[in-house]
């Protein structure tokens, strides 16, 4: 796989669901593209819209909810028009995904040497004995210690951590081009946290394959993504280089969110400042910019403004025209 | 130190599993939990202790113990000069008023069928503190004290935000006058700006109120911001305690600098270290010495024998204890020297 290379694009992405008359918008026109070896993260709080975009890209956007317009390339092929059959194709050999709740995801009543024999026969055209020795290679490749031993063993003899080393070791099997992660690491403990997304990373920089990696943590999407898009109500408010928006965040929702973060720094002099009132109720949204209600520097224009970015992720857009201007 | 309001003394709590039939006829023992050993924590009146772990720690079974949810083994709790672990009938009723818990999950803590006016009133008409005819009342001042409206109060608890709902917990637990309140995860199911929210108006709470608090979190963050003093738990035991500037700045045992430093920061600024793929071992086979020293980078010949005892750190607020044998004593040194160096105000 080419560095650099273009792989994923997305324009105009709008997921509904039905609701009375009027459909929820669960993601407003989303547009990022993917790069080969590169890591694109999407941050917001709940019902933002991240982690059904991400699903979307797959196919798999939960009933009733639907794909309702715009489009999802894979090196040039649409996959909102793609027929269930090359979706199936696709998962877990170009795209793979990792969920949140690894013990969810593995079968209780197989092994784990069952589980990934299964991947590697179906997904890679193994057989039976060379799908045993990759399995072992594979779960040596993610820190599974003594890896023969954990191939006998069932789901619930492994730790939270151990378990989703086997999820990423399913996932990255077939040497997929993309990997998408949903809140890989919200179920596990914080030192766990740190060790599977340098695992991640690890294997990112073995394979050259890229990553969009869905989080509500802040912290986590400054330390691995090299890409961000900040969500909120569906809508995208602010995308760009990850260094550029944590240091220097655009759009008064980031900035809140930033301020918002409890530091460990004990010296007491920055206290983190709430964002006031309630998450936004995808029924009810006000027009024009969904975070209005709660932001600080809204004013009557606010309601009026079409909320797109004034620039793409390379060059740090924002959809606030007027955060600059009243700093 | 003041005398304490809660201190518990060397607890202890296992839980047994019931032995599987086939164990039994192999005469194997059943397996047991080790959740608490010989823990022990002081909270000062008016203080707020934080208590950090990771899943198994046991810092939720000791919120339990407290409470009297959990029958510990071994050890003592004492409230205010009174025995916890022996106290019952009227004795238990007013300790039960008198320490207050707030949980993680405010939607399974809040009676789905009552009005939350209702449910903030009852607690306090149970105790007597108050009749049922000023419920009404009653509860609409403890609304409008959680930031909700009063007309909030005949609606029911499905028609209330995450974060909403947790001020509807904060309320009833505030009800009936608490002295201790425990507040366990409370704020980790929110979402940060709403996580915000919340611990600002427990400061308030705290500060107005003037109520002792135990706080208990695997967020270190919000730990840092709430905490006077905090204790560090690893399976089943507190092994690093002191005053939360001390501890957080100086952190004197290997597994507080392990967390601190696995923290996410948004400068992105962690140095990459090696990588460590060694989890929490099981809390069903507590390792022998220092049950740390599997994970730990420091780890020496006897760490994996002698269970080190808490040795206390020099520092300006004092009771700066850790249970390592190797941390204390090596920055001790450096610190010396520090001190020879800066004249000692």
């Amino acid at each position: 796989m080419q560095a650099g290379a273009e792989l994923l694009e997305v324009r105009d992405l709008t997921i509904a669901f039905p609701a009375g008359e009027k459909p929820l918008l669960a993601a407003d026109r989303v547009a990022f593209s993917v790069t080969a070896g590169r890591t694109l993260g999407l941050v917001g709080e709940s019902g933002c819209g991240k982690s059904v975009t991400l699903r979307s890209l797959l196919g798999m956007v939960p009933y009733p909810g639907e794909v309702l317009g715009g489009e999802i390339r894979w090196r040039g092929e649409d996959l909102v028009r793609a027929s269930r059959r090359r979706l199936t194709a696709l998962r877990g050999r170009e795209i793979s995904m990792v969920f949140q709740d690894p013990t969810s995801c593995l079968n209780p009543v197989f092994t784990i040497g069952d589980q990934m024999g299964e991947t590697l026969r179906k997904r890679a055209g193994m057989s039976k004995a060379q799908a045993r020795r990759r399995a072992v290679e594979l779960l040596e490749r993610v820190g599974v210690p003594s890896p023969e031993r954990r191939l006998r063993a069932y789901p619930h003899h492994l730790s939270g951590g151990m378990r989703q080393r086997v999820m990423i070791a399913i996932a990255i099997a077939a040497e997929p081009q993309l990997l998408l992660a949903d809140e890989p690491t919200t179920a596990l403990d914080v030192t766990t946290q740190e060790q599977i997304l340098s695992l991640l990373l690890e294997v990112q920089r073995d394979t050259g394959m890229a990553i969009v990696l869905v989080s509500h943590d802040l912290g986590v999407i400054a330390e691995t993504c090299d890409e961000v898009i900040v969500m909120y109500a569906g809508r995208m408010l602010e995308a760009g280089l990850a260094p550029a928006v944590m240091r220097s965040p655009r759009h008064p929702y980031t900035r809140g969110l930033i301020k918002a973060m409890p530091s460990l720094d004990v010296s007491g002099d920055v206290p983190a400042a709430p964002i006031p009132g309630q998450p936004p109720n995808l029924a009810a949204l006000p027009p024009g910019c969904p975070f209005q209600p709660r932001c600080a520097l809204a004013r009557p224009d606010c309601a009026a403004i079409p909320v797109t970015l004034d620039g793409d992720l390379m060059a740090h857009g924002s959809a606030c025209p007027f955060a600059e201007a009243a700093a | 130190m003041t005398q304490a309001l809660l201190a518990v003394e060397s607890l202890t709590k296992r839980f047994a599993d019931r032995a599987s039939v086939t164990g039994r006829v192999r005469g194997h023992a059943a397996a047991t939990l080790t959740a608490l050993d010989d823990v022990s924590i002081a909270v000062a009146p008016g203080e707020t202790l934080g208590i950090v772990g990771e899943s198994g720690s046991g810092k939720s079974t000791l919120a339990r113990c407290i409470m009297r949810l959990y029958e510990p083994d071994a050890g003592s709790i004492t409230f205010d000069g009174q025995d916890v672990l022996g106290a019952n009938g009227a004795q238990l009723r007013a300790l039960r008023r008198a320490i207050q818990m707030v949980y993680q999950d405010p939607y399974s803590s809040l009676n789905p069928r009552l009005r939350i006016g209702s449910a903030i009133a009852e607690p306090a008409i149970v105790h007597g503190l108050i009749e049922r005819g000023e419920g009404d009342r009653f509860a609409g001042d403890l609304l409008e004290r959680v930031g909700l409206s009063r007309e909030t109060a005949p609606r029911y608890a499905h028609e209330f935000s995450g974060g909403q709902r947790q001020r509807i917990a904060i309320a009833r637990s505030l009800a009936v006058r608490p002295r201790l309140l425990i507040a366990d995860e409370a704020v980790s199911a929110l979402d940060v700006s709403i996580q915000a929210q919340l611990l600002a108006l427990l400061e308030e709470i705290r500060r107005d109120l003037g109520l002792t608090m135990v706080f208990i979190s695997h967020q270190l963050s919000v730990i840092s911001r709430l905490a006077d003093r905090v204790a560090i738990m690893y399976l089943g035991r507190v092994v690093e305690s002191g005053s939360t500037a001390d501890v957080f700045a100086d952190p004197r045992h290997p597994y507080t600098q392990m967390l601190l430093e696995a923290h996410p920061r948004l400068d992105g600024t962690r140095v990459p270290r090696p990588r460590l793929t060694t989890d929490t071992p099981s809390p069903y086979e507590i390792p022998a010495g220092c049950r740390f020293h599997p994970r730990c980078p420091l780890a020496e010949e006897r760490c994996m024998s002698i269970d080190p005892p808490e040795v206390e750190i020099p520092s300006a607020r004092g009771g700066h204890l850790s249970a390592c044998h190797v941390l204390p004593m090596r920055e001790a040194i450096t610190e010396a020297a520090v001190r020879e160096r800066t004249p000692s105000p």
